[in-house]
């Protein structure tokens, strides 16, 4: 909160007193020989609950000695059944140790080129980056504004809802024959897939973001005579774009997930097609790292959008 | 005829049900600086008042008149102070007046008298040390305080508050009543506040219009406020003539229009 008024200070000195004597019969009852080793320690002004001062060097040590340890044990608990796994299971599936000594390999020349299907792995992430971005931004640029003629308009809203509704939990891969045929291309194709499995977030946050306006702020507009140009700069983006933001991280996230599915299918550089690829050629340490990689890619796309949340967003700021 | 005229308005909404009398003849005159309260149960069609007279709500007959002239859309010269503060929550507390600013004096003033005109109602309201904070950062009194400022620094002909301090403590709820005094001696405004605090009615006012139950609320009767201004909280609790008031208003809510069900 800000800063204090006169009027919270006074609340906060009327509150003072009888909060302290409540605590200190309680201290007195569950903790009688450590009050009286305070007592012999301290200045007698407040002897009965005056704490040893908390180094905050070691509250910081502990913090990250937790952040490290607890994660660190689920780690080991996967590693281990991973190895569980390669022993009693089948011994296709490389051991840690094997999968790392092929992601050393493999990250040891992530940009090297052998023909246009033989490429580093750095090179099969950027192309899928470059099929996702522009499918996220078609999807972003369509969906932001259906979303908000939606909120906007009651009779857009019902026209469109079913039809949104209805596609909206179609699996992407239903979409590629249709992209296929369409585009006679991989690439369109693909593009297209990502487009129409991430714009549904898009659009459905939008419109629920421009829904969700108060209707005082649209007073305020009113009262202020502001023009229609006006109330959609300064009241309706402003007051919706947390939830377009909020749409285009779900958005982003699917389609990352999405693209790997369908250059499975499509072929051509990208990480998809790679796993598929190693598959084919049963390298399965390869795969693991491909999996791995594309867990922190995800992480990193997440981030990015954390950060423009943090950024544009007036509730996070 | 007066400043402010509400004159026979009624007020109809269209329900599933057939059509809903919200209000029934209210006719109030309103004189040029006159601070006036209205209060009522809650429901009694209070801000549906207010809402006329600020043109957010069209009247089904009757009307307003400001200066003579017909009030049938909202606008800067009726500046309403909301409930709920309203305030703009991505703009920070400056940039929540300024916005009215430069809305209203952007062809009369120049940048820096806007800029000097914002300060100057943040000081009134004594705000000028949360320029740069948003009103997620601020206390419920101190975005109302920002509201106050914002209404006033459109240079209203009237000024509306709708329940102002309904939803702040009972603290919080005086130091503003005391902000709003000050205020009021200072700018010598034309006020209309809309409230559920027979204290508050009673201290701040001029004249207290009661208002009867709803459905077809209207005017039930009106209290002069003789008290000479200034006027002290403290002082006033032991004034026998303050209290005379403040008996006539709970008389009137409480025996007079006791709420059907009350809830």
């Amino acid at each position: 909160m800000g800063e204090e008024t006169e009027m919270s200070k006074i609340i906060a000195l009327a509150l003072a007193p009888p909060v302290v004597a409540e605590i200190a019969p309680v201290a007195e009852v569950h903790q009688p020989v450590r009050v009286a080793a305070n007592t012999e320690r301290q200045p007698p002004a407040s002897p009965a609950y005056s704490f040893p001062p908390v180094s905050k060097v070691r509250l910081r040590a502990a913090a990250i000695i937790r952040a490290m340890v607890l994660p660190g044990a689920v780690f080991l608990l996967v590693l281990a059944v991973w190895m569980l796994v390669n022993a009693k299971i089948t011994s296709d599936i490389p051991t840690p140790a094997a999968t790392w000594a092929r992601a050393l390999e493999i990250f040891g020349q992530p940009f090297y080129v052998a023909g246009p299907n033989d490429m580093g792995i750095g090179w099969q992430v950027l192309y899928s980056l470059g099929r996702v971005m522009a499918g996220f931004a078609l999807a972003v640029a369509v969906g932001i504004p259906v979303g908000f003629l939606m909120g906007a308009s009651r009779d857009v809203h019902q026209a469109c809802y079913p039809l949104v509704q209805i596609l909206r939990p179609v699996s992407p891969l239903a979409w590629l024959p249709i992209g296929l045929l369409v585009f006679q291309a991989k690439d369109p194709s693909a593009i297209f897939v990502i487009f129409i499995t991430s714009i549904w977030p898009v659009i459905v946050n939008t419109s629920a973001g421009v829904q969700a306006i108060p209707q005082d702020y649209l007073n305020v507009a009113r009262v202020l005579r502001l023009g229609k140009l006006e109330i959609t700069r300064r009241i309706l983006i402003p007051a919706t774009l947390p939830h377009i933001l909020t749409g285009m991280r779900l958005s982003l996230s699917v389609a990352w997930m999405v693209i790997v599915a369908a250059e499975m299918l499509t072929g051509g550089v990208g990480i998809g097609f790679y796993v598929w690829d190693e598959w084919n050629n049963l390298n399965v340490a390869s795969i693991i790292v491909a999996i791995g990689l594309i867990g922190l890619v995800g992480i990193v796309l997440e981030s990015l959008m954390n950060l423009a949340q943090r950024h544009f967003d007036y509730n996070r700021r | 005829m007066s400043y402010l005229n509400i004159s026979n308005v009624d007020v109809v909404f269209p329900t599933a049900n057939g059509a809903y009398i919200a209000l029934r003849e209210v006719h109030l005159e309103i004189e040029q600086g006159e601070f006036i309260a209205i209060i009522g149960h809650s429901g009694c069609g209070k801000s549906t008042v207010l809402n006329v007279v600020a043109g957010l709500l069209e009247a089904t007959r009757g009307g307003v008149l400001l200066e003579n002239k017909e009030v049938n859309s909202p606008g800067p010269d009726r500046a309403v102070v909301f409930q709920n503060h309203s305030l703009l929550p991505w703009l920070t507390v400056y940039e929540n007046v300024r916005i009215a600013v430069d809305k209203v004096f952007g062809k009369s003033k120049s940048k820096a008298e806007r800029h000097d005109w914002t300060l100057h109602n943040l000081k009134l309201v004594h705000m000028e040390h949360a320029l740069d904070k948003r009103p997620g950062e601020i206390s419920g009194g101190m975005k109302q305080r920002v509201g106050i400022a914002r209404a006033l620094a459109m240079q209203p002909k009237v000024l509306l508050m709708d329940e102002p301090f309904g939803a702040l403590d009972a603290l919080t709820r005086a130091h503003l009543q005391e902000s709003v005094m000050e205020i009021q001696a200072a700018l010598n405004n034309t006020v209309l506040m809309i409230t559920h605090d027979v204290d508050e009615a009673v201290l701040l006012s001029d004249r207290i219009v009661m208002m009867t139950n709803g459905p077809a609320a209207t005017v039930g009767e009106i209290l002069k406020v003789d008290l000479p201004r200034p006027r002290n909280r403290l002082e006033l609790a032991d004034d026998p003539t303050y209290n005379h008031y403040r008996a006539e208003v709970l008389r009137f809510l409480y025996e007079r229009q006791r709420r059907p069900e009350a809830a």
